[in-house]
C-alpha cells in the first residue's frame, strides 16, 4: 500500500464486505485479488477497520497458504502436489522450475516475472502431474513440455 | 441437576458443568495444558481426553459438557496410552534440559511425563521452529520449548486485551510469534508478563536478573502489590533473604493479572542503594549513626523546637505507600505527641478533592462499588483517567467489560490508549469538564432521560441544578470543552440509558483548582440518572497509590481523625482524649500545600518524597532547606531525604505485617517475605519508638495489635479483624460489627448523610489560562513504565531500558508552526521556572495542549506546575498551567 488511492480502494473493499469478524477470509481473499498481496500496512489496516485484532489477521493470513505477504510476479505458478500428482512426479517438475528460474518455493523471480508456489490438489487428477499459470491448467507435464511452455511466457512479455 | 458416572462413582451434578469442572471439584485429577478457567475453552492440546464407557469415544473434558447418565472413565487404559502417546509426540519436538531449565518443578510437561511413564525418545525426527525471540525486556520466548497450546495468545487477547502473539502458519510449521515477527514494544506488548506467569512449559521464562534459583528452592510469600491503587495480591519468591521473583495469585483482586510493575520491578527491595543504618547531619554531611543517636537527637531537637515555638510549628507528612497501622501511628505521633494537628499526606495532591466532593454529597468520601463489578457494568464512562497506564489491570477489566458488551464512553484530552475501544470518544479540553458534565445533564434533563424515582425519594437540590442549566445547552457546553456537541449528547443518551453505567475518574477530575466542583458535577450525573447505590454503577475514583485508602482512612489529613472524624467536633476530640490519654489541639491543622508556606520550623516526613511530587518544586526545596530540623523516613535516601538532618531507614513492604487497603475500600495484608535489610526496621516499629522516645508509651507491638486499637475509634473499621482479612483475601469497609463481612456497594439503601446532595455547580476555568506570553497548557500524568518519583521503578533496569527519560508531548501542527521536530530537546517555560525536554510529536493529543510524565527528574515538571489550589480540599492544579515552548 503506497498511496491514499491504494488506502481507498482497500477502504472501500472493507466496507462493502464486512460483516464482523467471521468475513475476515473474505475481506483478505478480495484484498489480495485486487491488489496483489497482503503486506504489514494492510494487515493493520484491515485489522482496525474490522475491529480485529492485528494478530487474528496475521493470524488468518499465515494459515493459509492462499494468502501471501510478498508482492507476486506476473504469472504465478501453482504446482499442484496433490496425491495423484506427487505420485506421477510432481516433486521433479517442482525441483526442475526451481532449477530453471533459480527460485525457491514462495519466491519471485527478479524480474518480477515468476511467482513459484506449490498447492494442495487442483482437481486436475487426470491430467497429472499438472499445474497452474495464472488461470490456466497446463497437465501431463514433463520436462521438455514444462521447458515449452515457461518459454511462451518469457516470450510473450518480451514481445510486449 | 442431573446424575452422571465418574470412574463408576455416581454424583449429582449441575448440568451446565464440564466433565473436568466435576472431576476438579471432586479432586479427580485430570491433566491440562491449554485450559485455564479464565478462559473460553479451546479444546486444543488434547491432553484432557476421558472415556465415555461403552462407546469407548474419547472426549476432551474441558470442552464436553456433562449430561444425563454419562458414564465417564478418567484414567483407563486406552485414555493412559492416549496421553501418554500425546506426551511423547510434544516431547519428540521438545528440548528435553530439564536439568537446566528453570522451569523444572513447575513444568507441566516434565510432570505429566513422569506420572505417565512416557517414553521420552519414542519419537524422533525433524523439529519445527527453534528460534528464541529476546525482544522483551523481561522476558524471553523458547520455541524449542513450545507445546503450542496457545495459552499465551489466548491470555493476551482474553484477559489482558492487547493481542500481541500471533498462533502463526499452519501444521508442522506452527509457531508463536508476533505478527509479521516485529519487535514485541512494537506489537503493542506492555510487558504484564500475563503470558510468562502461566506459560505450562519452559517456553516463556522471565530473563535472568543475576539470582539462579531452582523453583523448589524458593519460598512463597502472599502478600499485596506495593504500587497503585488496585491491589494486585501475589506472591514473592524469596532465596536466602532475597526477593528473587514474583508470581501472580488467582484468587486475588486482580484474578492472576499483574502489571509490569507489580511484574517485574521488584528488585528495589534488595537493592544495594537501600538505607542501611540511621544518617544523622554532621558538618553538614548525613552520617552513619546508631539508632539511639538518632533517637536522641530526635528527642533534643523535636523537643526544644515545641518548648520555643510550640507545637503547631511542626508539621508530619505521612505517606500512602506504608501500611495503615503506620498512617494511624502517625497521625496519633502528630496529635497525641508532639500536639498539632499538622498532619497530612500526598492524597493532597491526589484526592483530596474528592474526599471532599463525595464527603460532602454522599457522606462518605470512597469509591462506591468494587472492580469486579465493573466488568459486568453496561455502560462505563471514564473521564481524566488513563486507565490501562496508571491502574494497569484496571484498565484489563474495563477491557474485559467492553468485550462482554458494554459501551464505553472516554473523555481526555489525550487520545489514551483506550480510545481505541470507546463508543464516544471526547477529546475535551484540560479543565473543561464541569461544562461537559453539565452539557450532558442538560441533555438529560432537556430529554426527559432521568430517573425521576431515585431523584424524588434519595436526593435533593435537583430543583437548583436544573435552574443552572440553562447555560450549558450541549452547543454551549461543547462551545467551552472545544469539542463536537453531537458527543456530548451521544454520551449523555448512553450513559442515561444504563441499565447499569458506572463512571470512573482520576487524576484529571481531581488535580484541579476546581476540583471538588468537578467531583460535584460526577456526582450530580450518577445521581440524576440513579446510577449509584447500585451494583455495578457508582463512582468510582481511582486511587493512585497502595494504600492512600488507608492513609485517609486514618485521618492523617489535618482536619479529620481517623474515619473521617472532623476535628473541629468538640465531642469527636473528646472521644480521641479519651482513648488516648492525653489532651489534643482543637484546631485543625495545616494541610501538606499549606505546610509548605507556613514557616515551620520543623517537618517528619514518613516515605513521602515532595521535592518530585510537589508543585513548584524549587520553592519546596527551599523550604526544607531552611527547616531548622527535618526527619525523613524512608527506604531510599531520596530527593526530600537529601534535605534532611535525620534520616531512619524504613524497612520496605516486603518486610513487614500490615494491612494496605486498595482503592475499592478493600483491606488486604501485607506479610513479611524477608527480614528487614541492614538495620532498617519497619515504619510501625520506628514511629512506636520515636513516640516513646517523645515520652508517649503505646503498649503495641505489633501491626496486629495497632489495627485493634484502630478498631476501636474507627467506626467504619468497627468489625476489622486479621483472621477475617486472611479468611476472604480481603474484606471492604464499612465492617461496622464482628459479625459483618463488609460491603461492596456503599449507598444502596440511603446515602451515608440521608440524602444524596445535589449541588449545582457552575463551570470556572483554571486558574492559569493562557495568554499571548504563554499560549499553551500543560498537563501532566504518569506513563505505564514508571511509577511516582521513581524511587522504586528506577532501580529495574528493564523500565528504565523501555522508558529512560521525560519527554514532551506534543501535536504535530503545534510543533511545526515552533519550528520544532521529533526528538528535539525544547524549552518549556512557565511562569514559575522552565524545564527542558524533547519532544514527542504524536496526534493523540489535542493542539494548543502538551502532556510531560511527572516521574522524570530530568525533566522534573513540577518545576512549572501551578500551586493554585482548590478552595475546599487545598488540592494543587497540577493537570493546567500555562506555558510557552521555546526552541534551544
Amino acid at each position: 500500500m503506497k498511496n491514499e488511492e491504494e488506502k481507498q480502494i482497500i477502504l472501500d473493499i472493507i466496507k462493502e464486505h464486512n460483516q464482523g469478524p467471521s468475513s475476515l477470509v473474505q475481506v483478505l481473499t478480495l484484498i489480495q485479488e485486487e491488489h496483489g498481496y497482503l503486506p504489514m500496512n494492510v494487515q493493520q489496516l484491515v485489522a482496525r477497520e474490522m475491529k480485529v485484532p492485528f494478530s487474528r489477521v496475521y493470524e488468518v493470513s499465515s494459515f493459509y497458504s492462499r494468502f501471501t505477504t510478498e508482492q507476486k510476479g506476473k504469472y504465478e505458478i501453482s504446482v499442484c502436489l496433490g496425491t495423484a500428482c506427487y505420485v506421477k512426479g510432481a516433486q521433479g517438475i517442482l525441483d526442475e522450475i526451481k532449477r530453471r528460474l533459480n527460485i525457491e518455493e514462495k519466491q519471485t523471480t527478479p524480474d518480477g516475472l515468476f511467482t513459484l508456489v506449490a498447492s494442495r490438489c487442483i482437481g486436475a487428477c487426470a491430467l497429472a502431474p499438472a499445474m497452474i499459470i495464472n488461470k490456466n491448467v497446463y497437465g501431463l507435464l514433463d520436462k521438455q513440455k514444462l521447458t515449452k511452455i515457461l518459454d511462451t511466457y518469457a516470450e510473450s512479455t518480451t514481445e510486449e | 441437576m442431573i446424575d452422571i458416572y465418574i470412574n463408576n462413582e455416581k454424583l449429582s451434578v449441575s448440568e451446565d458443568k464440564t466433565i473436568l469442572e466435576v472431576c476438579r471439584e471432586i479432586g479427580v485429577n485430570i491433566p491440562t495444558f491449554c485450559y485455564d478457567e479464565r478462559l473460553k475453552v479451546e479444546g486444543s492440546c488434547r491432553i484432557c481426553i476421558v472415556e465415555a464407557e461403552g462407546s469407548g469415544k474419547l472426549l476432551p473434558s474441558c470442552a464436553t459438557q456433562v449430561a444425563p447418565n454419562m458414564k465417564i472413565l478418567t484414567h483407563s487404559p486406552k485414555v493412559m496410552r492416549m496421553r501418554r502417546r500425546l506426551l511423547e509426540t510434544m516431547l519428540s519436538n521438545h528440548d528435553v534440559s530439564c536439568l537446566q531449565c528453570e522451569k523444572a518443578g513447575q513444568c507441566q510437561l516434565q510432570d505429566y511425563a513422569y506420572e505417565y511413564d512416557v517414553d521420552i525418545e519414542k519419537y524422533q525426527g525433524r523439529k519445527s521452529s527453534q528460534e528464541f525471540l529476546f525482544s522483551n525486556k523481561f522476558f524471553y520466548l523458547s520455541r524449542n520449548k513450545c507445546i503450542l497450546c496457545g495459552k499465551c495468545a489466548r491470555i493476551c487477547t482474553q484477559l489482558q486485551g492487547n493481542s500481541v502473539w500471533a498462533m502463526s502458519n499452519r501444521g508442522f510449521e506452527t509457531e508463536v510469534n508476533t505478527p509479521f515477527g516485529m519487535d514485541m514494544e512494537e506489537a503493542g506488548c506492555v510487558s504484564c508478563g500475563n503470558c510468562v506467569s502461566n506459560c505450562p512449559v519452559g517456553a516463556l521464562m522471565p530473563k535472568f536478573t543475576g539470582d539462579k534459583f531452582r523453583t523448589w528452592d524458593v519460598e512463597k510469600t502472599q502478600t499485596t502489590c506495593p504500587y497503585c491503587g488496585v491491589g494486585c495480591q501475589f506472591y514473592l519468591l524469596t532465596k536466602n533473604r532475597k526477593v528473587v521473583g514474583v508470581e501472580p495469585m488467582k484468587e486475588g483482586v486482580n484474578h492472576g493479572l499483574l502489571c509490569v510493575k507489580g511484574r517485574f520491578a521488584f528488585n528495589f527491595i534488595n537493592h544495594k542503594d537501600r538505607l542501611r543504618t540511621p544518617l544523622i547531619r554532621k558538618e553538614g554531611e548525613l552520617t552513619e549513626a546508631s539508632w539511639d543517636e538518632a533517637y536522641a537527637h530526635i528527642r533534643e531537637k523535636l523537643g526544644a523546637i515545641k518548648q520555643n515555638y510550640g507545637p503547631d510549628s511542626i508539621g508530619v507528612l505521612s505517606s500512602a505507600r506504608v501500611s495503615t497501622e503506620e498512617n494511624y501511628l502517625a497521625q496519633k505521633l502528630a496529635r497525641a505527641v508532639i500536639g498539632t494537628n499538622n498532619i497530612d499526606h500526598c492524597a493532597r495532591l491526589c484526592h483530596a478533592t474528592s474526599v471532599s466532593a463525595l464527603s460532602q454529597v454522599f457522606g462518605s468520601g470512597a469509591m462506591t462499588n468494587t472492580f469486579e463489578e465493573m466488568k459486568h457494568a453496561d455502560v462505563i464512562f471514564i473521564i481524566g483517567s488513563n486507565t490501562t497506564e496508571a491502574h494497569p489491570v484496571i484498565g484489563t477489566f474495563v477491557k474485559i467489560a467492553k468485550e462482554n458488551g458494554a459501551k464505553l464512553i472516554i473523555a481526555d484530552p489525550r487520545e489514551i490508549p483506550l480510545s481505541e475501544y470507546a463508543d464516544v470518544y471526547i477529546p475535551h479540553d484540560s479543565g473543561s469538564d464541569i461544562a461537559l458534565i453539565n452539557g450532558m445533564l442538560n441533555h438529560i434533563i432537556t430529554n426527559k432521560l432521568y430517573d425521576q424515582s431515585f431523584i424524588e425519594e434519595r436526593t435533593e437540590g435537583f430543583d437548583e441544578l436544573v435552574s443552572i442549566l440553562d447555560d450549558y445547552t450541549p452547543e454551549k457546553a461543547a462551545a467551552i470543552a472545544g469539542v463536537d456537541p453531537e458527543l456530548i449528547i451521544q454520551a449523555a443518551e448512553l450513559y442515561a440509558k444504563g441499565p447499569r453505567s458506572s463512571i470512573i475518574y482520576g487524576m484529571g477530575i481531581a488535580q484541579h483548582a476546581n476540583g471538588v466542583d468537578g467531583v460535584c458535577t460526577l456526582a450530580n450525573l450518577a445521581m440524576v440518572c440513579g446510577m449509584i447505590g447500585k451494583e455495578s454503577t457508582g463512582i468510582n475514583p481511582l486511587r493512585g497509590q497502595n494504600n492512600v485508602q488507608g492513609a485517609c482512612d486514618m485521618g492523617c489529613l489535618p482536619d479529620n481523625y481517623p474515619g473521617y472524624q472532623p476535628v473541629a467536633l468538640e465531642a469527636n476530640r473528646e472521644k480521641f482524649e479519651k482513648a488516648w490519654g492525653v489532651s489534643l489541639p482543637a484546631t485543625t491543622g495545616l494541610t501538606a500545600s499549606q505546610m509548605m508556606e507556613a514557616g515551620l520550623k520543623a517537618m517528619y516526613i514518613v516515605g513521602e518524597n515532595p521535592v518530585i511530587s510537589d508543585p513548584d518544586a524549587e520553592h519546596v526545596k527551599e523550604v526544607l532547606r531552611n527547616m531548622d530540623f527535618l526527619v525523613v523516613q524512608d527506604i531510599f535516601l531520596t530527593e526530600t531525604a537529601a534535605y534532611a538532618d535525620v534520616v531512619l531507614p524504613a524497612a520496605s513492604y516486603a518486610e513487614k505485617d500490615g494491612t494496605f487497603i486498595n482503592s475499592e475500600r478493600r483491606i488486604q495484608l501485607i506479610r513479611p517475605a524477608i527480614a528487614p535489610i541492614g538495620d532498617a526496621k519497619p515504619d510501625y516499629q520506628i514511629l512506636l519508638e520515636v513516640m516513646s522516645v517523645l515520652g508517649f508509651e503505646n503498649n503495641l507491638h505489633t501491626p496486629e495489635e495497632i489495627m485493634q486499637e484502630i478498631t476501636t475509634v474507627t467506626p467504619q473499621y468497627a468489625g476489622v479483624t486479621y483472621p477475617k482479612i486472611r479468611r476472604s483475601n480481603g474484606i471492604f469497609w464499612p465492617i461496622k460489627a464482628e459479625e459483618d463481612n463488609g460491603t461492596r456497594v456503599l449507598h444502596s439503601q440511603s446515602f451515608s448523610r440521608g440524602k444524596g446532595l445535589i449541588l449545582p455547580v457552575r463551570y470556572s476555568p483554571p486558574a492559569e489560562e493562557t495568554d499571548s506570553e504563554y499560549p499553551i497548557i500543560l498537563t501532566t500524568g504518569r506513563v505505564l513504565y514508571h511509577y511516582h518519583t521513581m524511587t522504586m521503578t528506577g532501580k529495574t533496569q528493564g523500565l528504565m531500558d523501555i522508558a529512560p527519560e521525560g519527554y514532551i508531548e506534543i501535536h504535530p501542527e503545534n510543533a511545526a508552526r515552533l519550528n520544532l521536530s521529533d526528538g528535539e530537546e525544547v524549552r518549556v517555560v512557565s511562569r514559575r521556572g522552565a524545564i527542558r525536554a524533547k519532544t514527542r510529536l504524536t496526534d493523540r493529543i489535542k493542539e494548543g495542549i502538551v502532556f510531560i510524565p511527572f516521574h522524570f527528574k530530568d525533566t522534573h515538571v513540577n518545576i512549572i506546575t501551578n500551586t493554585a489550589y482548590d478552595p475546599t480540599a487545598k488540592e494543587p492544579e497540577l493537570k493546567v498551567c500555562a506555558v510557552r515552548l521555546e526552541k534551544v
